[in-house]
């Protein structure tokens, strides 16, 4: 039983140790997770690899939702408050490639393991490692291995459980697989979106500035380009994908544009949205095409202040593990515990190379680090030293 | 030959997924069991084999006595990083030296007889890129559970995609093209070993100890006939782990491991008087490779040498003397 804030942070080194002593049964649930593909709609295999694990740690209510989501519950002590820790299960790599994992001194490398196979992974190890050091915790746990976070699935099994669920949930901790240090505990607004275009099978060819979709497309990106964005409230526009046409020397037909609009102020994104719809009707318009903006995901601004306990302890407890705090606003899970006005927190657990490409690797030493900080913050909000009363 | 032994002792590890239940009924009957991973430069799977089966199959679940590495003299860090994720590692050179080095993977699973303790010693290739706990249960259980079983083969059958109708099954090239109908032949009932060549296999002391072991690749061979000849097919249980992903081994080198294998069975079919009178076989295997236009010949020496049934070596006699060895037959 813990007496401070203080008091948790003067445990921290010996946690540490403690949680190292089972880095080969965290690893050991990342290589098994990691090698399961799992992309965005198709979670399911991780899904019941999540609950076979929640049922072998004798976790209650072990079950899934009609979101898809893996549940399972540590109750607490007193059981008064629910804390819910979330790590989403898709991953954004493709089911066919090769997702075996290697592990070698100091690292392990594979494809999705910090988006987010280290999060699952750490999700399903986390009631070995409170049991391990002792811990037993006033509130309920609430583990969920969420579904659709990515893309398209645009935080819906997130959504699903916060929109459905009977749990008075209190606060909300979102795991990451990188970067150790980093903070986020607002969401920006976000507009996530594909401009579709194409041409009619009657489309004339002869008429003046015929080009082809993908010239058409130019000039919808250059469009956008010339929109003046404000530098306050930040904003920015990010190309995320562009693809058309096929193989040969065919004049394109279709293209489609993936970006994201990102800004501290909803009504910018609301604003760009209707401008970026507008540039792509006119553009279309000139040249003979149709193009529509298809909203596949959104997220509206919000979260925890600066000042507010959670973060400022979670800051605290990344100095007291000599790590400098990288706050950054989410675009992730956090932003359905923003939707709800839940306080929340997104953390990582390591360090990594190469992310997002076939040879990522994680470092492994830092894994411990990553973990004591979850739990160092699991006993702070426990213990009501997070409440902004 | 009708299916019943087939259906009876062909197996699916998800039967053995209660490892609780398992590791109690270990303890019941008071078995121990080993692990050997025979290597040569492996470090690129290694860490992961060791740290998953120490984890899940020793901390978490105690059906392993020991997890052991026993090297053919690996030129790159296979004992460096299996030591250092837990392992216990030996050179085979270093185990029994008395009786001069010799270098395949058949010495090492031999090595491992003398070195290891466990009542059952589960051997695991240490080059599998998928490694799940699985591969060690899915071997060790029926050992467990069904006292008559002594010997437990793998094998890996996991389609990508099935319409749950009827669909052919079965073992690699050098299986399917040699051993398969080489069994049908002379064996029939061993050709029910759906992937005989398998490297993964759980074995118990009293049988590993009182067998030869040929070095290289025909050990999976004579193990498979010296067991039948001497306790039968019901000896036999083979477990489908589902699907194994590994490097491919190219052509060439299936010649040179047929060709092997056809030396040791030969060599077992006559000494049990199923072939009579052999002629001196010639030991040279001659495979072909071009330079531009030439051609020549490339020249390979293989035999399979042999190892004797480990219980007729006196260093093991006497170790094990104050415990239950099997005196020789």
């Amino acid at each position: 039983m813990v007496d401070s804030f203080a008091d948790i942070l003067a445990r921290l080194p010996a946690y540490a140790e403690t949680v190292r002593r089972l880095d080969d049964i965290l690893l050991t649930n990342l290589v098994m997770v990691a090698e399961i593909p799992s992309p965005t709609f198709g979670e399911h295999q991780r899904v019941q690899w999540v609950l076979d694990r929640f049922n072998e740690y004798r976790l209650e209510h072990c079950s899934t939702d009609e979101g898809g989501n893996a549940l399972g519950i540590l109750p607490g002590r007193t059981g008064e408050r629910n804390i819910l820790v979330v790590a989403h299960l898709d991953t954004p790599v493709d089911e066919n490639l090769d997702h075996t994992v290697a592990i070698e001194p100091g690292l392990i490398s594979g494809v999705g393991l910090a988006d987010n196979s280290l999060g699952a992974a750490a999700l399903v190890t986390l009631p070995l490692v409170l049991s391990g050091l002792g811990i037993e915790l006033d509130s309920n746990l609430v583990l969920m291995g969420s579904t659709r976070a990515l893309g398209r699935g645009d935080l819906g099994g997130t959504r699903f459980f916060l929109n459905n669920t009977d749990l008075q949930v209190d606060t909300g901790l979102c795991l990451e697989g990188v970067r150790l240090g980093r903070l986020s505990y607002a969401s920006i607004g976000m507009l996530r979106g594909v401009i579709h275009y194409r041409l009619p099978d009657e489309y004339d060819w002869t008429r003046f500035g015929a080009g082809g979709a993908i010239v058409s497309m130019n000039d919808i990106i250059s469009r956008i380009l010339e929109i003046p964005l404000p530098r306050r409230p930040r904003t920015a526009v990010v190309f995320s994908s562009i693809e058309g046409g096929g193989p040969g020397s065919k004049v394109p037909t279709h293209a489609e544009l993936q970006l994201e609009v990102r800004s501290d102020s909803g009504d910018i994104v609301n604003d760009l949205q209707r401008r970026i719809t507008n540039i792509a009707t006119e553009v279309a318009a000139f040249a003979g095409g149709e193009a529509t903006f298809e909203v596949i995901a959104r997220r509206r601004p919000g979260g925890l202040e600066f000042s507010h306990p959670l973060p400022e302890r979670a800051r605290d407890i990344l100095t007291a593990l000599d790590l400098p705090a990288r706050i950054s606003p989410s675009t992730a899970e956090l932003s359905a515990f923003v939707d709800r006005e839940i306080p929340a927190l997104r953390v990582g657990l390591t360090s990594a190379e190469y992310l997002d490409e076939e040879r990522e690797q994680l470092q492994i030493a830092p894994i411990a680090i990553g973990i004591t900080q979850v739990v160092a913050l699991l006993q702070a909000i426990d213990q009501g030293y997070c409440r902004d009363e | 030959m009708n299916n019943g032994w087939l259906r009876a002792n062909t197996l699916h590890h998800s039967a053995f997924r209660d490892l609780g239940r398992l590791v109690a009924e270990k303890e019941r009957l008071g078995l121990t069991v080993s692990l050997c991973i025979p290597t040569l430069n492996e470090q690129a799977t290694i860490g992961k084999e060791v740290v998953v089966f120490r984890s899940e199959l020793q901390q978490r679940y105690p059906l392993l006595d020991e997890i052991a590495v026993i090297d053919s003299g690996s030129t790159d860090k296979t004992l460096e990083v299996a030591a250092g994720f837990g392992a216990d590692t030996y050179l085979a050179s270093d185990i029994l030296p008395q009786m001069g080095p010799k270098r395949g993977k058949g010495e090492n699973l031999w090595k491992a007889i003398y070195q290891l303790r466990g009542d059952i010693i589960v051997y695991i290739d240490a080059d599998i890129k998928n490694i799940h706990p699985r591969f060690v249960y899915g071997l060790v259980a029926p050992l467990v559970y069904r006292p008559e079983v002594k010997y437990v083969k793998a094998f890996y059958d996991r389609p990508l995609a099935s319409s749950g109708g009827v669909r052919p099954t079965g073992g690699g090239r050098v299986t399917e093209i040699l051993v398969r109908p080489l069994f049908s032949l002379f064996f029939p009932e061993l050709s029910q070993i759906i992937q005989p060549l398998s490297g993964e296999y759980a074995v118990r002391r009293e049988v590993l100890e009182v067998i030869p072991f040929p070095i290289g690749y025909g050990v999976e061979t004579s193990h498979l006939l010296d067991v039948y000849t001497r306790w039968g097919m019901d000896a036999f249980a083979q477990t489908d782990l589902d699907q194994r992903i590994h490097f491919n081994q190219p052509t060439l080198n299936l010649g040179r491991m047929a060709f092997t294998i056809l030396q040791t069975f030969l060599s077992r079919a006559e000494s049990l008087g199923t072939i009579a009178e052999l002629p001196d076989l010639n030991r040279v295997l001659r495979q072909f490779q071009a330079h531009d236009d030439e051609y020549e010949t490339v020249e390979f020496e293989l035999t399979d040498e042999e190892r004797p049934p480990m219980i007729e070596v006196p260093e093991y006699r006497r170790m094990r003397s104050s415990s239950d060895v099997t005196q020789p037959g």
